[in-house]
């Protein structure tokens, strides 16, 4: 690897790790610096005023911004949040738990949606502008029209309650095998890969498109070179970058969307323990569960841009 | 009839090419765009198709291949390769033909290569594919091509990606590898248009020769008829895809017998006469220098000029030149480091900012792309119309009489009026451009290349009338060109510049007269004469190398 | 020039027509009270209530009703912010240009870095819930979306010939922001303006089926969904109404903004229709 493309890589990493922290700086401030007290809105209007100051001091609201801050972002660092206000629970130990039952939920999202992306993108350019084509357009407009709950609760009803396939909640702990796990998940991904799919494919479709209409796929078939050949040939290695780019990017949606389909069926990972959070106010928690769901979504950003600069031949092979 | 057939390398009998036009929101629409050609080349020889834009001769050099970019396809008629009807072709036997007998080489090479492989893998790929030697094999005859060809390190240059290598230089690979299946057809689909003038003749030269040393059969596709001229033995000229004449390069050029190929012949042959130069000039230069932001060095140095009330001076050179760079330090769109700009004896403010209106009235500019130089949003009246309103404050009717008089006087007329630039040809827009300026009544225009965008008749009829408005309205130009021909047709006074540098500068009459210092030379002998012969000449003649190379 | 509106944009303009006229004329249409129990819990479908009951048993047409209205009222209004916001913004940044520009736009990037739904959980945990709040809050939060959008469409007409022209001609600001750039920038924009107002009605009712947007006595589609889903599990479809409008909404914005531009495309090409 050329040095320069290293350094440009370096770059991008640097970028990212500032984005990191600016993105911690904003929920922390998004929590603190708003209107209003944050002891009053935790405590709601009725709160008698010694317990406003109890709460004060207990969050550490009489210090200056700058150091809680600090003291929160080396503490997160180091994988400790501090304890909920509301039960006193360890966040770091509640998190580890969830986060780890959120990731598995979304990678079995991935698994199934991404090859099943690229496999629908191809077919819609195989038969552009026909049927398959207008179909998967029909279909995927209509998926990006309705929100994730609507998608969710309507394959609830049908599959759940009416067909009773498989159960409306999804339960997960740690005394199931793996297939009674994927049994229980299985609505939840299948949810999952229909909010994700959609935006996928109609990217994957306009990448290979944008390939497929360069004057280079011309170049190649006026050599006569079969239709297989144009595309493992010329097509795949110059639509490879943009697909993960695709990829990598939509994961980063699906992470996000992990939240909603996790309330639907009351599943116990990171986005149900957010919104709950966010109901009783408990900040600690929001900033904790919050930073994660950044970090994610921004590294994710990141790899799809780092992806972008390795695989691009004019970087790799400088003049 | 067979037998007439074989001793042709091609022979299209009325081909007709229809496409499929889908305008949004209505449906798709079928046209024809050649309407019933015939043509034919023998083995060995060079046929030259030639017409300007919309004139079908990509489409018929591509018909050769049986394929038809994007809704294009062959509607009617018969095409044979080697006695063979290709329309009645398989699949497969397409594939046989396309890169094996029949190559083609593409107007942008640098779009046409795969930019993921390397330049080697790409050129040897048709041999391979079609298994016509090794690839050891394959790899010598690339070299010996790239030698040929003139390229630089012929032994290595395949080891390097497309974005590695000049533009000139990839065209000269699209050529190498169009010819390294050898090949019994190669189409050469406008493969010097892109580049620079003096890089233009050098790779026009090499595929002459290649040309020659191979004898290959070549169908070579142009708008320009003087390039044509120096590699073919036969020319067809098109026009609205139908054949106008077809004969030997020689009869075209020196007995054209349509008023369409006359014209197309005698386009680079209108030279506006010289007038010395009289009174106290517009616009002068003196010791300018400027660079952008972010450079270490100057994009124009130095350079001091005049101009003369209702003359022209000709600024010429290539792209890097510094000639565009200029202009934007005139308009103070750039404002220069060093030197000063007057104008009418007093010194212009370095910024556009800082300059007053009339100031900014008595300088106008046309822009190269009429197409973006028009608000699309804007009906022509008030493309025309904002500057008399703007500097003279003239409203309603008599804003829109002196409207219509500028519309008369760029031949268009009042039915333009509630028009908007999309409804608008290529030379109608600059024409329009042309009004706009002429609005504020400058005392100098700017024409930025404003006919090189254009088909040559359409650029002619443009030289025409900025000659003809010269006359009538005293305005003086500053016309920026790369085409040495436009410098003859229009200029009084001409400067050559080459690297930020004016290194020629003077009357025309002087400064296209010899001695020449090298670069004028260069440039001067670039410019294709509707000749036989000529390229030879020039090449045996020439002193210094062309910066494409 | 004659008008020819395909079929599908036809429907989603009825369509549209119907849902933005059941909000303006709420409580004419409403058959009872926003908050009144007219009969049992989960009534199936009658010709007394045509969409059955609630969970508590009030009307669910009538629900639905006052919920078309704060959906649209909210999103509707979220989206004028957003838009205004994000154009002004985007061509002030692009005709001021210089420091101004890099500034306000690297501000951007750092809020979209995190994402929407997070960003506004994040601050709903500690500003009270109010439908004021939560206009502002989207509306700000989309606003960066409709000023990368509008910044990229003036960046690319900022460039072209025809505002150089303007400038040399000695124009000021005011006619090369209204004049040149702002009618050429339009049509882009007006067609995302549907495509941003779905997103509002999508990302309002996301939020109120957390429980974290509309709050009773208000409702919203989310928040009807919200209060039915238990029903769900016994088999009553009544979350699945308000599900449908939603998808119906905003398929509908859809198929108008897809005309839209189509037609835009098809000036850029020419005018001879």
């Amino acid at each position: 690897m050329p040095s320069h493309l290293i350094l440009l890589v370096i770059q991008r990493l640097a970028l990212g790790v500032l984005l990191l922290l600016a993105s911690s700086v904003l929920i922390f401030a998004g929590t603190q610096i708003l209107p209003g007290d944050v002891a009053q809105a935790v405590l709601g209007q009725s709160a008698t005023p010694e317990a406003i100051a109890n709460l004060r001091t207990e969050m550490g609201l009489n210090e200056p911004a700058v150091s809680r801050y600090l003291k929160w972002l080396f503490g997160a660092v180091q994988g400790d949040f501090g304890t909920a206000l509301t039960n006193g629970a360890d966040i770091g130990t509640s998190i580890s738990k969830r986060l780890g039952n959120t990731l598995f939920l979304a990678f079995w999202a991935a698994v199934i949606s991404v090859p099943l992306a690229i496999l629908l993108g191809l077919i819609a350019v195989r038969f552009r502008n026909r049927w398959p084509d207008r179909l998967i357009s029909a279909m995927s407009l209509a998926t990006i029209s309705v929100p994730e709950f609507v998608i969710g609760y309507v394959f609830m009803f049908f599959v759940a309650v009416k067909l009773r396939w498989v159960p409306s909640v999804s339960m997960i702990n740690d005394s199931m095998s793996l297939m009674q796990k994927l049994q229980s998940i299985a609505l939840p991904v299948i949810v999952l890969t229909f909010v994700v799919l959609a935006h996928m494919m109609r990217m994957t479709r306009a990448a290979i498109l944008n390939v497929m209409e360069s004057p280079y796929i011309e170049t190649a078939e006026l050599k006569g070179l079969s239709r297989f050949a144009v595309i493992t040939k010329h097509a795949l290695p110059n639509s490879v970058a943009p697909i993960v780019n695709v990829v990598m990017l939509n994961l980063a949606y699906l992470v996000v969307g992990v939240v909603v389909v996790e309330v639907i069926f009351v599943y116990p990972g990171m986005g149900q323990y957010l919104v709950d959070h966010v109901a009783k106010r408990d900040i600690p928690v929001v900033q904790a569960a919050g930073l994660i769901f950044a970090s994610v979504y921004i590294l994710l950003n990141m790899a799809a841009d780092i992806i972008g600069i390795v695989a691009n031949p004019r970087l790799r092979h400088p003049k | 009839m067979r037998d007439t057939v074989t001793h042709n390398l091609v022979e299209i009998r009325g081909l007709k090419i229809g496409a499929t036009v889908f305008t949004p929101g209505e449906k798709p629409k079928d046209v024809e765009i050649v309407h019933g050609v015939d043509l034919n080349l023998e083995k060995g020889k060079v046929l030259g198709l030639i017409g300007e834009s919309g004139a079908g001769k990509s489409t018929i050099g591509l018909s050769t291949l049986a394929y038809g970019r994007g809704g294009i396809r062959i509607t009617g008629g018969e095409i044979f390769i080697n006695g063979v009807d290709i329309l009645k072709n398989s699949m497969g036997e397409l594939r046989d033909l396309r890169g094996r007998k029949v190559t083609y080489v593409s107007q942008s090479a640098a779009a046409g290569f795969n930019p993921s492989k390397r330049l080697m893998d790409q050129v040897v790929e048709s041999c391979l594919s079609h298994k016509l030697c090794s690839r050891k094999e394959a790899e010598e005859r690339a070299v010996r091509l790239f030698r040929k060809l003139g390229l630089p390190d012929p032994e290595n240059f395949g080891m390097r990606y497309p974005h590695q290598v000049s533009g000139g230089q990839l065209q000269r690979a699209m050529t190498a590898m169009a010819l390294c299946p050898e090949p019994d057809l190669v189409i050469f689909d406008e493969p010097t248009t892109a580049l620079d003038v003096t890089t233009q003749i050098d790779v026009l030269a090499s595929i002459k020769e290649a040309i020659q040393d191979t004898g290959v059969g070549a169908i070579y596709i142009t708008h320009d008829l003087a390039v044509v001229a120096q590699v073919s033995d036969h020319i067809m000229v098109l026009q609205h895809g139908r054949m106008v004449e077809y004969g030997t390069t020689d009869q075209i050029i020196n007995n054209p017998q349509k008023d369409y190929t006359r014209a197309l012949v005698s386009i680079r042959s209108t030279i506006h006469d010289e007038t010395p130069s009289r009174g106290e000039p517009v616009l002068k230069l003196d010791n300018v220098s400027a660079r952008y932001r972010g450079l270490n060095f100057d994009v124009v140095k130095d350079v001091t000029l005049e101009i003369h009330p209702s003359q022209t001076l000709a600024v010429v050179g290539e792209s890097g030149s510094g000639k565009s760079t200029l202009a934007r330090v005139m308009t103070g769109l750039l404002p220069l480091r060093q030197g000063t700009v007057s104008f009418n004896g007093e010194t212009l403010p370095a910024a556009l900012e800082d300059r007053s209106k009339e100031q900014l009235r008595e300088l106008q500019m046309i822009y190269q792309m009429a197409d973006v130089a028009m608000n699309p949003r804007q009906t022509i009246e008030t493309i025309i119309g904002r500057p008399l309103e703007f500097y003279f404050g003239m409203q309603g009717a008599e804003k829109r009489a002196r409207v219509i008089e500028l519309l008369d006087e760029i031949e268009l007329g009042e039915s333009f009026l509630k028009r908007y630039p999309a409804e608008l040809s290529g030379g109608q827009k600059q024409r329009v451009c042309i009004a706009r300026a002429l609005a504020a009544k400058p005392r100098l225009i700017i024409c930025d290349e404003v006919t090189s965008a254009l088909d040559p008749l359409v650029a002619d009829g443009i030289l025409k009338l900025l000659l003809n408005l010269q006359e009538i309205e005293h305005v003086s130009y500053l016309f920026i060109t790369h085409d040495l021909a436009t410098v003859r047709a229009i200029a009084d006074t001409i400067a050559v510049m080459y690297q930020g540098n004016v290194v020629r500068y003077g009357p025309k009459s002087q400064v296209l007269e010899p001695p020449f210092d090298d670069y004028t030379d260069l440039l001067l002998s670039s410019v294709p004469e509707m000749k036989l012969g000529w390229l030879e000449d020039v090449i045996s003649t020439r002193k210094m190398d062309s910066a494409g190379n | 020039m004659t008008m020819r509106i395909p079929v599908s944009a036809l429907i989603g303009l009825t369509m549209m027509v119907f849902f933005f006229s059941l909000a303006v004329f709420a409580p004419l249409i409403a058959p009872y009270g926003i908050g009144e129990v007219v009969g049992d819990v989960w009534e199936p479908m009658s010709a007394k209530h045509w969409l059955g009951t609630d969970n508590i048993g009030r009307d669910l047409l009538t629900r639905m009703i006052y919920g078309a209205r704060t959906t649209i009222f909210i999103a509707s209004a979220a989206t004028v912010l957003s838009f205004t916001l994000g154009t002004l913004l985007a061509l002030g940044a692009v005709v001021l240009g210089g420091w101004v520009d890099m500034a306000l736009s690297r501000f951007i990037d750092l809020i979209m870095s995190i994402p929407t739904l997070i960003f506004a959980l994040v601050v709903l945990s500690v500003v009270p819930t109010s439908i004021l709040i939560l206009i502002v809050l989207m509306g700000l939060l989309d606003t960066t979306r409709v000023y990368r959008l509008a910044r990229a469409v003036a960046v690319d007409i900022n460039v072209m010939d025809y505002v150089e022209a303007a400038r040399l001609r000695g124009e000021g600001t005011r006619w090369i922001v209204l004049r040149e750039i702002l009618p050429n920038a339009l049509s882009p924009l007006v067609a995302e303006l549907g495509l941003r107002f779905i997103f509002m009605v999508l990302f309002i009712s996301t939020l109120s089926f957390l429980g974290l947007g509309v709050l009773p006595p208000d409702t919203d589609w989310g928040a009807i969904v919200k209060e039915n889903k238990e029903g769900l599990v016994y088999g009553i479809p009544a979350a699945l109404a308000p599900a449908v409008a939603i998808a119906t909404l905003a398929i509908s914005v859809n198929l108008v903004a897809d005309w839209v531009l189509n037609r835009t495309t098809s000036l850029k090409g020419g005018r001879n229709a």
